[in-house]
């Protein structure tokens, strides 16, 4: 019985462009997938393997921006940033990962933070290649309704969560979260443990860039403060799996899910419209308190499978 | 080198080291924190833009002058640094969870909060104090007739140099002279040895956290003078401050110091020779090359000189 609810959830999701929903009723869905493609990139890093990142906007905007610049360079469809940037971020994410994985905890948080900062201005400055702060629109959109975007992005959620699944279930699970727990036992014990770190930020980080080109066609508009945003980016995914569950499958879903609605919710009140990173802020620091874990992460039935005892 | 070139290689230099002298002090407040509480506090900027608007308030309303309201902000900072340290960070420390670094996020969510609340209540416009000292400034030429360049050093900047330089005197005194200072060191070094020789381990990070709030609070009073003031400022000071406690080598107080000054001149020779957009990319290049090529910072490389090694 275990297995269905992901395949009955997927069906129920393929059917629901039939039902006929508004245009805005859309958009908030496919922008809630969209976070948990996001949160499910950001868990396989920051919840299995322990390596907390602050700047996976560095991803998100990379991937946006070559799909971004091979419309606007070479004129053909942004949709071949899916392929490309497979392969632009892979190599990026060695780069990032040759800086950063040499540190741990904490330190390994803010210097990818300043990743994803050096990466911001350095698309703001570099206006020959990345048109800087004018950023970079798509003048002819490829589908007027959104039934298409919703297909495209759903099946990038389903294959990302299987990715993530199968990963997670495999021998390099298991290698991830004995990083996490004692990175320094996992050494000794042979785990490469360089290696497989790299190889979690590689998958995190692609996954992440795939979500940025979708991000590009879907909106049509990039520029470098809204793909490579520190609060908006970087923490909201933090945010998503802090919220929904870390190191949880349907953590993240559920995450984007609160999120989105919520922030949508807070935008919609104009009274409340100027005080919403106040309130997640709050939310944040309340949920850090009192539910460590996340929602599903603190749901008793699901704690069995990856909570362990932390050694002190 | 003509002189045109040596005279804006010198004012660059100057500038340089009038900055230095800034970020240091706001560097000193992260490292003490780092050093005692081993937490990273990702709302540091944001105190600091809390310490601005107190001056700024204060000389818009009662044109107390923004070098006075140093001694009224410090304080304030202080007491709002041990209140976050106390009722919120320390019951995250107890939180039994998966992430060790819930506490960096739960800082994020500080500055967060502290950010959107200041822009609720001041919007988000550019402010500055109009200060009449602001554009005074002497001349080399001044002193010194006949000199065959020309310099400037300006009256504000040098205002809160100096002052910058006290409070980091006045802080060495603290930390090696006093019982309260020689305690948080004793902290910082080995927190469970500490508590052995009945310290107060837990009171210590509180009045860390209050300390290092409080320095960033009055490198705040100190720059309004000199910068502008908007509610999202403070993300940037966070990273300037994270930069320089990694170039100095974690925890140690020299090490800043010489960090602030580096990081100080490093941005200004940025500025004036390659574009003033590119100063935060030079910033972080130092910051990689340090993780890259001096992961222990410059405290590693003054600990060896020390030893002999």
């Amino acid at each position: 019985m275990k297995k269905y609810p992901p395949l009955i959830i997927l069906a129920l999701l393929t059917l629901l462009p039939l039902v006929g929903l508004s245009s805005y009723a859309m958009h908030i869905i496919i922008l809630v997938i969209m976070w948990s493609v996001i949160g499910m990139a950001w868990n396989l890093l920051g919840g299995y393997c322990g390596q907390v990142s602050f700047g996976h906007a560095a991803f998100f905007g990379v991937g946006a921006y070559t799909s971004g610049i091979l419309y606007q360079k070479l004129g053909v469809s942004a949709w071949w940033g899916m392929p490309l940037s497979i392969v632009v971020v892979t190599c990026f994410s060695l780069v990032i990962g040759f800086i950063c994985l040499r540190l741990r905890g904490p330190f390994f948080a803010l210097a990818t933070l300043a990743m994803g900062v050096i990466l911001r201005v350095t698309a703001e400055n570099l206006t020959g290649f990345t048109q800087g702060d004018l950023g970079i629109m798509i003048r002819e959109r490829t589908w007027v309704g959104k039934t298409w975007y919703f297909y495209i992005i759903l099946a990038l959620a389903a294959a990302t969560f299987l990715l993530i699944k199968k990963i997670v279930e495999s021998k390099l699970g298991y290698y991830f979260v004995a990083i996490r727990e004692d990175q320094d036992a996992a050494e000794s014990l042979g785990i490469h443990t360089t290696l497989y770190k790299t190889i979690a930020l590689c998958v995190s980080g692609v996954l992440t860039g795939t979500a940025g080109v979708f991000y590009m066609n879907y909106m049509g508009y990039i520029d470098p403060k809204v793909v490579f945003a520190l609060h908006d980016i970087s923490i909201v995914a933090i945010m998503v799996v802090m919220v929904g569950g870390v190191a949880t499958y349907w953590g993240p879903v559920i995450g984007s899910l609160i999120m989105v609605l919520l922030a949508e919710l807070i935008r919609s009140i104009p009274a409340l419209g100027v005080a919403y990173q106040t309130l997640f802020g709050i939310l944040l620091i309340v949920i850090i308190i009192f539910l460590p874990n996340g929602i599903t992460g603190d749901l008793p039935k699901l704690k069995s499978l990856f909570r362990f005892q932390r050694a002190s | 080198m003509t002189s045109a070139q040596l005279e804006v290689l010198l004012q660059t230099l100057i500038a340089g080291i009038l900055l230095g002298g800034l970020y240091a002090l706001i560097g000193l407040g992260m490292t003490l924190i780092m050093g005692v509480m081993k937490i990273i506090n990702l709302a540091h900027g944001e105190l600091m833009m809390v310490a601005m608007y107190i001056a700024f308030v204060l000389f818009s309303f009662f044109h107390i002058d923004p070098y006075i309201s140093v001694f009224i902000a410090t304080p304030l900072l202080f007491v709002l640094g041990v209140a976050i340290q106390r009722f919120l960070i320390n019951p995250v420390l107890k939180v039994e969870s998966i992430l060790p670094e819930n506490q960096v996020i739960l800082t994020v969510g500080i500055g967060m909060v502290l950010a959107n609340l200041a822009t609720i209540v001041f919007s988000s416009d550019y402010r500055s104090t109009p200060v009449d000292y602001a554009t005074k400034a002497w001349y080399l030429s001044d002193f010194w007739k006949t000199s065959p360049i020309e310099l400037s050093l300006s009256f504000s900047w040098s205002v809160s140099f100096l002052i910058a330089v006290a409070i980091t005197a006045c802080l060495w005194f603290f930390l090696t002279k006093t019982d309260i200072g020689k305690s948080i060191r004793a902290t910082a070094q080995d927190s469970d040895a500490a508590l052995l020789m009945g310290v107060n381990v837990e009171r210590m990070r509180v009045v860390t956290f209050g300390l290092g709030s409080g320095l960033v609070g009055a490198a705040g009073c100190l720059f309004i003078p000199i910068y502008y003031l908007y509610p999202d400022l403070g993300g940037q000071f966070t990273l300037i401050a994270f930069v320089i406690t990694i170039l100095g080598g974690l925890g140690s107080t020299v090490g800043a110091i010489i960090g602030g000054i580096i990081l100080g001149i490093f941005e200004s020779l940025t500025a004036t020779y390659i574009g003033m957009g590119w100063a935060p990319v030079g910033r972080f290049m130092i910051f990689i090359a340090a993780l890259i090529f001096l992961p222990g910072g410059i405290a590693s490389l003054l600990r060896r000189k020390r030893f002999g090694k």
